[in-house]
């Protein structure tokens, strides 16, 4: 009955966070854009006009027209095409690190909190560390170490992310875990691993959920910055970093090979941006204005 | 006061211990072997030999380790294989320039961050607050190589007022020089203000609503006396931190604004060194920027130590 009543609460709780999300306009707006783009990515091969690596002479920075409605760029490539296909690796690139964040940063942060001691003082001295490298830097050294590809871009951008996640995730379940329901499931005998898993990672979902968002958009742009230095995604394939790379070249002669990629990439860091605004309003009360 | 000094240089030590590994193991990421790509392509036996024991790449992990770190605490963060120089002489050289593009960014993130913020938080739920807010977002979501690209596109091939790439030192030509770096200073802060401008914005706000502002209010006081002396100054406390922790994240920033404009510093030194193969320089510039950086850290603990009277006890 208990486990009912308590389901209900927690639909509830769910459905009056949705309407609060709905409310607000920006987060809206953010999810549709996002939505946009995802579908963009999922049907790029069809609403590409043109092959995206098909060079062509004659076309060779045509300013954007009927037939190349964003313009083509130094090879004669057609923007649009480019722009529509590199949908697939800003998206990829900050889906998967960010999961490769999640996946690393909630067990070690959850190892921290829920067991303390030294596990504690030996991860949050690495996370320190970590923290101490400034993001793009230490991205950019992974990522040269690596080797230069759209893959080792991401678990580059991943791991430079994670020490975020495994602060905000220990000091969630150090809060969670002095709560009297986590007493309670203690006191009954329930293992820890369970305690861990069933009682307290569910009620420290909502700050995580918002922070992944906003480091969505933090990624997007880290991944159009290492391609943009030529450190991800590699020619030909497209990608909007490297379009702006190649396009800071012919700034005077061609400015359409500048404008389309950036205002991309600006387009969908804001929406995942003014999403996780939305989602920190609508799931923390105390941030509701 | 001294048991906090001595409390926080204590956990500076093993941060900076974990740091050196964590710099000292990306090498361990490198696929090949770092011999075969120095000795060039002949890929004399001899020379391959001399390589390996120069570098002591033929000796276990942790005695390598031990070599680089005890060369690191002497100044000592090993040869750019490229240029044949010395790492430390590299990142000195090309230090000035990064600082001055730094410091001009940090000044005009400031001006703009902590004027908005307060205009914004005055003016609460108004077409100003909202302007800021909107700009803010604006701040935080442009990639900062792109707005560059922008500004390049508009005042220097547009109107022709600015340089569109180069450095001119401050000590030769003051004016070129600060012409050289308005745009690349501009676009750096940017993102930096955004971020000071919330963050003032929130102060103030908690601030504005606390007894002794009402207190000022109630004695008479002038409002912009209220704002600027009571308000805002206690407001700054907690922007100090972050004002020192943005700064490293500015030096992040600095290596794409400076492959933009083609400047000569810390980040170009590093983007370099990565397509060269430079492996020594880029552990260098990252062992650099986090001593940086977490002393920077240590400051900022200390100014709030010290602006704050409440946490002296």
């Amino acid at each position: 009955m208990a486990a009912v009543l308590f389901q209900e609460a927690q639909r509830k709780q769910g459905s009056k966070t949705l309407k609060r999300l709905v409310r607000r306009r920006g987060a809206v707006f953010g999810l549709a854009v996002v939505a946009f783009f995802v579908l963009v990515a999922l049907l790029a091969p069809w609403i590409a006009p043109y092959d995206p690596v098909a060079t062509s002479w004659s076309t060779v920075r045509e300013a954007p027209s009927a037939s190349h409605l964003f313009g083509a760029d130094e090879l004669g490539r057609d923007v649009l095409s480019r722009i529509v296909w590199g949908t697939r690796a800003s998206l990829l690139a900050g889906v998967v690190s960010v999961s490769i964040s999640l996946a690393l940063g909630i067990p070690i942060g959850m190892a921290a909190g829920y067991l303390g001691r030294w596990i504690d003082a030996l991860i949050s001295r690495i996370t320190d560390a970590m923290l101490a490298c400034p993001f793009l830097i230490l991205a950019i050294a992974l990522a040269a170490f690596l080797g230069p590809s759209l893959t080792n871009a991401m678990i580059a951008i991943g791991i430079s992310a994670t020490p975020v996640f495994i602060r905000l995730t220990r000091a969630q379940v150090l809060a969670a875990k002095s709560e009297d329901y986590v007493e309670a499931a203690r006191a009954l005998g329930n293992p820890h691993l369970r305690i861990a898993l069933r009682h307290i990672l569910p009620n420290i979902v909502a700050p995580l959920v918002v922070q992944a968002t906003l480091a969505i958009a933090a990624a997007v742009i880290a991944e159009a910055s290492l391609s943009f230095l030529g450190l991800g995604q590699q020619p030909p394939a497209p990608s909007w970093g490297s379009m702006l790379n190649t396009a800071r070249s012919y700034v005077d002669q061609a400015p359409w090979m500048a404008i389309w990629p950036g205002l991309s990439i600006f387009l969908l860091v804001l929406s995942f941006n003014l999403l996780g605004d939305g989602l920190r309003d609508a799931l923390d009360p105390r941030h509701r204005a | 006061m001294l048991k906090y000094l001595l409390q926080r240089l204590a956990t500076i030590v093993p941060t900076l211990a974990f740091v050196s590994i964590l710099i000292f193991g990306l090498q361990q990421l490198l696929p090949g072997d770092p011999a075969l790509a120095l000795a060039g392509e002949e890929r004399d036996e001899e020379v391959i030999r001399y390589l390996r024991q120069k570098f002591h790449l033929d000796e276990p992990l942790p005695l390598r380790y031990w070599y680089w770190l005890s060369g690191v605490l002497h100044g000592d963060l090993g040869d750019s294989v490229r240029i044949q120089r010395p790492v430390t002489d590299l990142i000195l050289e090309k230090l000035p320039v990064t600082l001055q593009l730094a410091a001009m960014a940090i000044v005009i993130a400031l001006v703009i961050g902590i004027t908005a913020g307060v205009i914004a938080a005055v003016k609460k739920d108004t077409a100003w607050d909202y302007a800021a807010n909107v700009f803010a977002l604006w701040g935080l979501s442009t990639p900062n190589f792109w707005l560059g690209i922008l500004l390049i596109l508009l005042f220097a091939v547009q109107l022709g007022w600015l340089p569109a790439s180069g450095y001119v030192s401050p000590f030769e030509d003051l004016k070129g020089s600060l012409a050289a770096m308005i745009m690349p200073a501009f676009v750096l802060g940017n993102a930096f203000a955004a971020v000071l401008m919330r963050h003032t914005r929130s102060a103030m706000l908690q601030v504005l609503s606390s007894d002794y502002v009402r207190t000022a209010r109630a004695k008479g006081l002038d409002e912009r006396v209220v704002v600027l002396k009571h308000a805002l100054r206690n407001a700054l406390i907690p922007v100090i931190t972050l004002g020192a922790l943005g700064l490293g994240e500015l030096l992040g920033g600095a290596v794409l604004t400076e492959q933009v404009f083609t400047i000569p510093g810390f980040g170009k030194l590093i983007v370099d060194a990565v397509f060269n193969r430079d492996y020594s320089v880029v552990q260098g510039v990252v062992l650099f920027t986090a001593t940086v950086y977490i002393t920077l850290n240590l400051l900022a603990d200390l100014a709030y130590f010290l602006v704050n009277p409440r946490m002296r006890h």
